[in-house]
């Protein structure tokens, strides 16, 4: 599969919502489209990073109104384990059509959990729209904390947004201060399984997207499967975003291309360096468990 | 239609759930039964007494080598059959089983319970505690493709099977600590939370990011780590996923 993954389309794209752009983290793609699914009975309800009692820690939820799609709106850039609570989504909440956000790696969850439904009972043909999006890395809620409270210096509690762009991790205060940290100095404190991660824009998605190839507060969004292909051509026609040609907006697709591909690359490279991270006594390598391989 | 398989269910020392899951497709079962599998052997659904030739044999429990009877039934649908399969939890890890020391009634004596594995060569695995209908409907349809498919199809079944096989060939014991031992321990764990929604005893509960496992709740049914995206992910079938799920739905249609 190409580095981009299976899609049908690729579009620039903004929500037409003022509500929901100033809640959302880009183009407001994902709480448009599942309150579009909501309003038009093509999901019941749909299982989001919601807020808990500590800020920035999202706690998965399943919400079926647009006032709690509002408030789990906005990136988190630590774990929500939303996969934790789809069987729970299907069987004590009843839901027949079940909407789900995640990152790459959460979609290949979901995706599993279909073709092999092992303890995922009733789950297979609930999943009406997975929606996907663009991940580099994650973080551990401690890692997120160190990053904003010792390298940022700010107190989580104050953090109005904080976003990744342009190499740089930037924390926005409520009292209007801008605080940053490159990148780079970030990769330590990403969690061990992203290194090992082949996906960048949610290849296995209904539909994807992220701030990344897009102007700011654009995002960049990819129309994969069938279904997506449906609910997105229905939220086009009910007038819910604006839309320009991805050939026409900078940087494009080329940059998505590139991030991609680096990613991919550089993390293949640590998919093979397993193969030989150890030493047999004859002098040959050993290895650690490779999951692309074999259980 | 080309024609069917034959598969069979043999019961050991299980607690019929995993029988019952077949049956829990509803409609699904009968399209199966209809097209797809003759049903040659199991408990109360089929008049047969003893263990038949079978293309795919579907073994529920595990074994317990104090009954000589089970011993004998399983090296007998070993011999008779194409495929064997580790049917639920405790066909392949022992599952709730792992926990018995003997003195129940109405079998005091019987006190030793092994996964089949431990018997016999066991070609494929379907974990979980019962595994969920659609598991049993899927790895049908593909054991169908397998046998009785053209190339193209054999090639698909062959590919969807592989990591089941695989997991036949990974070991015996399971527990929610395989998460933490092959998993977070080797640097694989992204935090998605499969596992602790998979757990059908809710064993798991996801704490900053991680799975946190009961051990006292683990039953050693092998869902989890099983089901969890990390164990494995292959990537030749889930790229196709909406095809191999229109082929699935298709059949059964
Ligand atoms: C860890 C992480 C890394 C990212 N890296 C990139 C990147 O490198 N490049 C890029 O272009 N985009 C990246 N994104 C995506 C980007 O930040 C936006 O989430 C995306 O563009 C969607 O914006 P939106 O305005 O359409 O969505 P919104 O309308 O703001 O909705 C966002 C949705 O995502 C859910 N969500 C928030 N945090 C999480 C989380 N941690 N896990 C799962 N779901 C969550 C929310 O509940 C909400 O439903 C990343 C996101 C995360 C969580
Ligand atoms: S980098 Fe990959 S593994 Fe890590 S959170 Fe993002 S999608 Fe998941
Ligand atoms: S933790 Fe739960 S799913 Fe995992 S083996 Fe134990 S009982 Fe099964
Ligand atoms: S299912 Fe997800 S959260 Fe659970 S061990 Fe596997 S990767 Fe980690």
């Amino acid at each position: 599969m190409d580095v981009l993954g299976n899609y049908k389309s690729v579009i620039s794209a903004r929500s037409t919502d003022r509500d929901i752009l100033k809640k959302a983290q880009d183009g407001g793609i994902i709480t448009t489209l599942f309150a579009y699914a909501l309003e038009e009975g093509i999901i019941d309800g749909a299982v989001v990073a919601g807020p808990s009692d500590e800020p920035w820690r999202p706690k998965p939820m399943v919400v079926s109104t647009k006032a709690e799609l509002l408030a789990a709106a906005g990136t988190r850039y630590t774990i929500s384990p939303n996969i934790s609570l789809i069987k729970e989504a299907t069987r004590s909440y009843g839901l027949d059509r079940v909407g789900i956000v995640g990152t790459p790696c959460q979609i290949q969850a979901i995706r599993k959990a279909q073709l092999y439904p092992i303890g995922m009972r009733d789950v297979d043909d609930k999943i009406a729209l997975a929606l996907g999006i663009f991940c580099m890395e994650n973080l551990s809620y401690q890692a997120l904390e160190a990053i904003v409270e010792d390298h940022c210096n700010q107190k989580m509690e104050s953090v109005k947004k904080m976003d990744i762009g342009k190499g740089k991790f930037t924390v926005y205060t409520e009292r209007g201060a801008v605080s940053q940290m490159p990148l780079k100095l970030i990769h330590k404190y990403v969690q061990p399984g992203c290194n090992v991660c082949l996906d960048y824009v949610a290849n296995l998605a209904d539909i994807s997207s992220g701030s990344v190839g897009s102007p700011d507060g654009w995002s960049t969004v990819f129309v994969r499967s069938m279904k997506g292909n449906a609910v997105w051509d229905g939220a086009i026609e009910a007038g819910l975003f604006e839309t320009k040609p991805m050939d026409q907006v900078k940087p494009g697709l080329d940059m998505v291309k590139k991030l991609s591909t680096d990613k991919i690359t550089k993390n293949q490279k640590n998919v093979d360096a397993r193969k030989t991270a150890g030493l047999r006594a004859d002098g040959t390598p050993k290895g650690l468990r490779n999951p692309y391989e074999s259980p | 239609m080309a024609e069917k398989i034959t598969i069979g269910e043999l019961h050991l020392s299980g607690c019929t759930g995993c029988l019952v899951t077949l049956a829990d497709n509803y409609e699904g079962l009968f399209k199966l039964l209809d097209d797809y599998a003759d049903l040659v052997y199991a408990l109360t659904l089929v008049d047969v007494r003893h263990v038949p030739e079978m293309d795919v044999c579907l073994v529920e429990g595990s074994c317990c080598l104090d009954d000589k009877l089970s011993v004998e039934e399983l090296k007998e649908a070993r011999a008779k059959s194409k495929v064997l399969v580790a049917y639920g939890g405790c066909a392949a890890y022992g599952n709730i089983t792992r926990f018995c020391r003997g003195g129940q009634w109405n079998q005091p004596g019987h006190a030793s319970y092994v996964p089949i594995s431990e018997v016999v060569d066991v070609d494929l695995f379907l974990p979980s505690c019962p595994p969920c209908p659609q598991a049993i409907r899927n790895v049908a349809v593909m054991a169908y493709l397998l046998l009785k498919g053209d190339d193209e199809q054999k090639k698909l079944a062959t590919a969807y099977l592989t990591p089941l096989m695989q997991l036949a060939q990974r070991g015996n014991e399971a527990c929610g600590c395989d998460l933490m031992y092959d998993v977070i321990n080797q640097g694989l764990c992204i935090g998605c939370g499969t596992c602790a929604g998979t757990c059908p005893v809710r064993a798991i509960t996801m704490e900053y990011g991680r799975p946190n496992i009961n051990r006292d709740l683990c039953i050693k049914c092998g869902a989890c780590y099983a089901q969890c995206p990390r164990s494995w992910f292959n990537f030749d079938v889930m790229n196709n996923y909406e095809s191999i799920m229109n082929v699935i739905k298709g059949a059964m249609e």
